[in-house]
Formats: structure tokens, C-alpha cells, sequence
């Protein structure tokens, strides 16, 4: 275990760092934060190094945005031009994909080492200003933020001329109030500007053209954390964890019945089996499919088939699903998977913003209506049809990934659960009996 | 009287953290201090943010609609809303979404008689270890709301204990507001 790259939590060379503090007490604090070495890296940054060696170096680490989409995270801070213009970076804190909430604990737990990652990734994009976009229901991750900015203003680690280098940060915390899309970046920046949160048009993409019309990158909580780690240990640290393509620790996520939900941090490459049994203590009842990396992400049978397979990009989409946010959901035996994905499809309708003919009538429209039809034992071999084409319809042809995130659960629904369809079809209820799950 | 006469120094820092020509990026803090503060919205305060902001209460109303938090009618003294997301779903917030209704008597747009609660279904919180989960207005989460700890936490309220007090002694409380939670010892589903 000690040769190669590193793909398992029990290899001895691999330690948390983005929640080594989690769940610390005091973890939060400054004084905490200073007395672990805290705003050190920014420091050495500011005071060492230029923008474009921070870019290098994020670039060479291989850290792809941790938000979902997987985009490599030093290519997107490359494309921000030189050009003496207020450049801005936000930090998208709106966690708002079903089974993700990694980045609340890092909030919480750590608002220093997000703040910190923040300033590097400002000083590399020549951003003087930032904001955290966070999620209207994250109250005491709130709190925390803005308890932890007003001692960084305080000390100095926010405002002008950080560490005597010249170069400037402010950093601001603005609120959702409860709308998914507001994860989409430039629905995002809509909001910020006090507009309804439709996305708009690419091109112009945010770096020529952003927040207030100026330059900006948008990056997640979990990137900008893990740019602390890279910088300060170097991008040949984080790329000899991980495989070829995904590099790297992540935070995974386990909910649905486990012994012990919640939270882990491990490297890529990590099988499910891993992360459901080792970590997460195992299920507690027996389970028949599971969520690989967020709501959107199409289900996969619980069999050892695709519970060894590796957490990374390339594994997950050659499985025909994605690794998204790595929040991993338990589907049991007894519960419907008919019933499952409506509650998806339910929330992805609810959740389009209607800007668009495919996503507004699509998913909020004649996909409600045809589950409604499923659940009602109304539903037959033609309206099966019917959704198929629909999703054919729908996929690839909106105008934000909203939609193709509704289209995505039914696709691996019906390609390994037809036949609980098929039941709902055929004798009008579902294929097994749900029993009260409330305890 | 308008809602933020009195509020300017708060309004100040408001419009601080955006550049000055973009006052029209304070309207979401704007709204959500009057739901804070009132429980709801209404067309007058509406009218009120729109001058702040410089725009109209035609385009405030378009953007309140939106969003889920800010609400067009009143709400009660607890405003509870309930995720309903699939990992939620798998831990019982259907049965405990029936129970509320039933026990409070009211459905979502209403307000039980004494003005206490009313009642929201919402999409997923963001707390899919600890479900299910509940958000009384703008407070932290009360996770893992099993039919004990949703029996105390109403009883609490409804004497009028504080909702952090109640909050610190539910059942479990110690187990909350951590990223990983052990549910060894507590049971299958049945």
C-alpha cells in the first residue's frame, strides 16, 4: 500500500486535511485557526509569489471544481484576463444538490480555511473582492462566516494591504432564500444582483463578463479549501492521491439508512464499498441501489459489481453515471424506486426557474404528470413511452444542466429498475410493500 | 411609520458590502430582514424596498416569488418547514409531515388559531445525514426529528420556552450538528 497512487482512507499515507478540524472544539476561531498554522500559506503567497505561479500550480495539482460539473479549477481561474478591471470571486456556498452537505461542515466547522482559500484564489484571479454565495438555510454556517470575517478584519487577514504585500481583499457573505438553481453560476450572480435567479446566456462567460457586468470566477467551498492544501504542500501532494484523471482527496457524503451517515474524507479513487461499509458503517437494512454522487446522478444496482467500483470521474461515467458532489444515497429493498424518483422529479420540477420551453414544460410539466399517473396505477405501456421520448426531448436540449439533472435519475431508473415500472404498469401498485420508515 | 425608518445604520452596513450603483443587490437581505422581523411580506413593505433598492414593487414581488423563504401571508410565531427530499423521505418525513398536519390541524398557507405555528413543505435543507429535518424560521436545523424528539420540541413551544432552550433539551440533542452521526443501538426502520 505504500507504493502508487494513493486510493484508499486505510492507506497510511493519507490524513484529512480539509475536516481535520471538523467537529474540534473552538474549530471555528481564529485563535484556533492561527494555532494550526493558519493564514501561513496566505502569507507565503502574498508576500512570494505572482498570480500566474498559483495559477500554475492549482493547474498542475489536477483539483477539478468540487461542486459537481468537475471542471478542472486552475483552467477556469486561467481564462480571468490581465486586464486592471475590479475582477470579483465567488464562492458558491448554495449546496443545494440532494444528498450534499459536505460543504456546510467546512463552513461551520472551518470558515478560516475557506477565507483563506479565498484570498489565494483572489490573488491568483487579481480579484480585490469576493463573495460567498451560501444558502439561505445554512443559519449557523452563516453565523459562523460572518463571526469568523469580522476577526479576520479585525487582526488584519481581511481588508487592505494583507501581510504588507499591497494587495487588498474584502470579503462579503450574501444569502439565498432557498431556489436550487441559485447553484447554476450565473443564476447565481443574478441573485446577487437582487434579480430573479434565471441563468443567463454563455458567452459571454464570467470571466470576460460577470458579477456587475466584470470579470469573475466562480468556485465552490470544498475547491477553494483544497487550495490551502495545495499550495502550501504542493501539487505533487494532492496528484499522488487519487487515479490518472481524478486527483486528489474529496469529501464524500452517505445518507439513507446507515449505521453512521454523514461525512467523509477520502481520497479518489476510493471504491463505494469502502466509503458505505468501512466509514459509513454499513446499511441497516438490506438495499437494492444507491445514489452514486448526488440526486442527479443515476442510481446504480447495490451489487459488488458497482460497489467496488472507484469513486472517480472517469469509472463513474463509464457506469453510465457521474460522481458528481459524491453524495452517495442508500435506496432499500422495501421502498419503491417508481416512488424514489418522483420525489427527484418532483424536486427538480419544483425547482426549474421556467426560463425554458424543455425544462418549464418538460420537467415541471408532463414529467410531474406522468409520474402522477404511475403513482395513481393509471399509467400504461404508452405513457412509458411517452417519458421516454420526452427525456430524449429534454436532454442536452435546455438551457441550463437544470433539466438534464431531472432526466438523469429516470434514465438510470429505467435502465436498471424497469421492471418496478413495468409493476406499476401492469398491476397498478408498487412492486413492494413500503412499511412506516418514521421512527 | 415605514418598516426601515429606524434601521439605518443597518441599512448602511446593508448597502456596504455592494458597490454603490448596485443598491438593487441589497434586496434579498432587505426581504429577508422584513420576514424576519414580520413573517411575511406584504405589498406595502414591498413598495418600501423597491424605493430603497430603485426599483419597483411589480419587480420586488417578482423576485420574492422566486424564492421559498419569503412568504406572501402571514406566518405563525413558529414557522415550521419540513424537508421532504429523498433522504429525508427514507428517514419518515412523509409520516412526519401527516403527523404535523394533523396535530396542528392546519395545512400549508394556514395558522393554527393561537398564531403559534404554521407550516411549510420544503425541498431538501442540506442535512441528509440527520434527516428528518426541519427549519423553524431562520433558526439553525432540528435534525433527526424522531416522534419523541417532535413530541418534546412542540410541547416545549407550546409552553412558550424559548426555541433554543427547548432545542438544547431534546432527547439526542448531544448527537446533532455533526457531520457524521452513529445510529448504532437505535434500531431498523420497521
Amino acid at each position: 500500500m505504500s507504493e502508487g497512487p494513493i486510493t484508499s482512507g486505510h492507506d497510511p499515507r493519507f490524513s484529512p486535511t480539509l475536516y481535520a478540524h471538523v467537529g474540534k472544539p473552538n474549530s471555528w476561531t481564529l485563535d484556533y485557526y492561527l494555532s494550526h498554522g493558519g493564514y501561513e500559506t496566505a502569507r507565503a503567497v502574498l508576500t512570494g509569489k505572482q498570480p500566474e505561479e498559483v495559477v500554475e500550480e492549482v493547474k498542475k495539482s489536477g483539483l477539478r471544481g468540487r461542486g459537481g460539473a468537475g471542471f478542472p479549477t486552475g483552467v477556469k481561474w486561467s481564462f480571468m484576463p490581465n486586464d486592471g478591471q475590479q475582477h470579483y470571486l465567488i464562492c458558491n456556498a448554495d449546496e443545494s444538490e440532494p444528498a450534499s452537505f459536505k460543504d456546510r461542515y467546512l463552513m461551520e466547522d472551518d470558515p478560516h480555511q475557506l477565507i483563506e482559500g479565498m484570498i489565494i484564489g483572489g490573488f491568483a484571479i487579481r480579484a480585490t473582492k469576493g463573495y460567498i454565495y451560501i444558502r439561505g438555510e445554512y443559519r449557523k454556517a452563516y453565523d459562523r462566516l460572518v463571526g469568523a470575517i469580522g476577526e479576520a478584519y479585525e487582526r488584519g487577514y481581511l481588508g487592505k494591504n494583507l501581510f504588507g504585500s499591497g494587495f487588498d481583499f474584502d470579503l462579503y457573505v450574501h444569502r439565498g432564500a432557498g431556489a436550487y438553481i441559485c447553484g447554476e453560476e450565473t443564476a447565481l450572480m443574478n441573485s446577487l444582483e437582487g434579480l430573479r435567479a434565471n441563468p443567463r446566456m454563455k458567452p459571454p462567460f464570467p470571466a470576460q463578463s460577470g458579477l456587475y457586468g466584470k470579470p469573475t470566477t466562480i468556485n465552490n467551498v470544498e475547491s477553494l479549501a483544497s487550495v490551502v492544501h495545495i499550495v502550501q504542500r504542493g501539487a505533487d501532494w494532492f496528484a499522488q492521491m487519487g487515479t490518472e484523471r481524478s486527483k486528489g482527496m474529496k469529501l464524500f457524503q452517505v445518507s439513507g439508512p446507515a449505521k453512521r451517515p454523514g461525512v467523509y474524507e477520502l481520497p479518489m479513487g476510493t471504491t463505494f464499498r469502502e466509503l458505505i461499509y468501512d466509514w459509513a458503517g454499513g446499511p441497516t437494512e438490506p438495499i437494492k441501489a444507491f445514489i452514486p454522487g448526488g440526486s442527479s446522478t443515476p442510481m446504480l444496482p447495490f451489487t459488488d459489481e458497482y460497489l467496488d467500483l472507484p469513486m472517480d470521474y472517469e469509472s463513474l461515467v463509464a457506469a453510465k453515471s457521474a460522481l458528481g458532489t459524491g453524495g452517495v444515497v442508500l435506496i432499500p429493498e422495501s421502498v419503491c424506486i417508481v416512488d424514489s424518483v418522483w420525489n427527484l422529479i418532483r424536486f427538480y420540477g419544483h425547482e426549474s426557474c421556467g426560463k425554458c420551453t424543455p425544462c418549464r414544460e418538460g420537467v415541471s410539466g408532463w414529467l410531474p404528470q406522468l409520474f402522477e399517473k404511475f403513482e395513481r396505477g393509471q399509467a400504461t405501456h404508452e405513457d412509458l413511452k411517452t417519458m421516454e421520448d420526452l427525456l430524449d426531448q429534454i436532454e442536452g436540449r435546455s438551457f441550463c444542466p437544470l433539466a438534464d439533472a431531472a432526466v438523469w435519475p429516470i434514465r438510470g431508473a429505467l435502465r436498471h429498475f424497469r421492471d418496478e415500472f413495468l409493476h406499476h404498469i401492469e398491476h397498478g401498485t408498487c412492486a413492494v410493500k413500503s412499511g412506516p420508515r418514521w421512527r | 411609520m415605514g418598516f426601515f425608518d429606524d434601521k439605518q445604520e443597518w441599512l448602511a452596513e446593508v448597502f456596504a458590502q455592494y458597490p454603490a450603483d448596485r443598491r438593487r443587490s441589497a434586496l434579498m437581505p432587505l426581504l429577508r430582514r422584513v420576514q424576519q422581523d414580520e413573517g411575511y411580506v406584504d405589498f406595502e413593505r414591498m413598495k418600501e424596498i423597491a424605493e430603497l433598492v430603485g426599483t419597483t414593487a411589480t419587480e420586488v414581488a417578482g423576485v420574492m416569488s422566486f424564492y421559498s423563504y419569503y412568504q406572501g401571508l402571514p406566518t405563525g410565531k413558529y414557522h415550521i418547514q419540513v424537508c421532504r427530499t429523498l433522504s429525508c423521505k427514507l428517514a419518515g418525513s412523509d409520516e412526519l409531515w401527516h403527523t404535523l398536519t394533523e396535530r396542528l390541524g392546519i395545512l400549508p398557507g394556514e395558522v393554527t388559531e393561537d398564531g403559534r405555528f404554521s407550516l411549510q413543505a420544503v425541498e431538501c435543507l442540506g442535512s441528509c445525514h440527520t434527516g428528518p429535518v426541519i427549519q423553524i424560521n431562520d433558526e439553525p436545523y432540528v435534525e433527526r426529528v424522531t416522534k419523541a424528539r417532535l413530541e418534546a420540541l412542540l410541547e416545549g413551544l407550546e409552553q412558550d420556552k424559548p426555541l433554543e432552550e427547548v432545542r438544547r433539551t431534546l432527547p439526542d440533542e448531544e448527537k446533532m450538528g455533526k457531520a457524521t452521526i452513529e445510529l448504532e443501538g437505535e434500531g431498523g426502520a420497521s
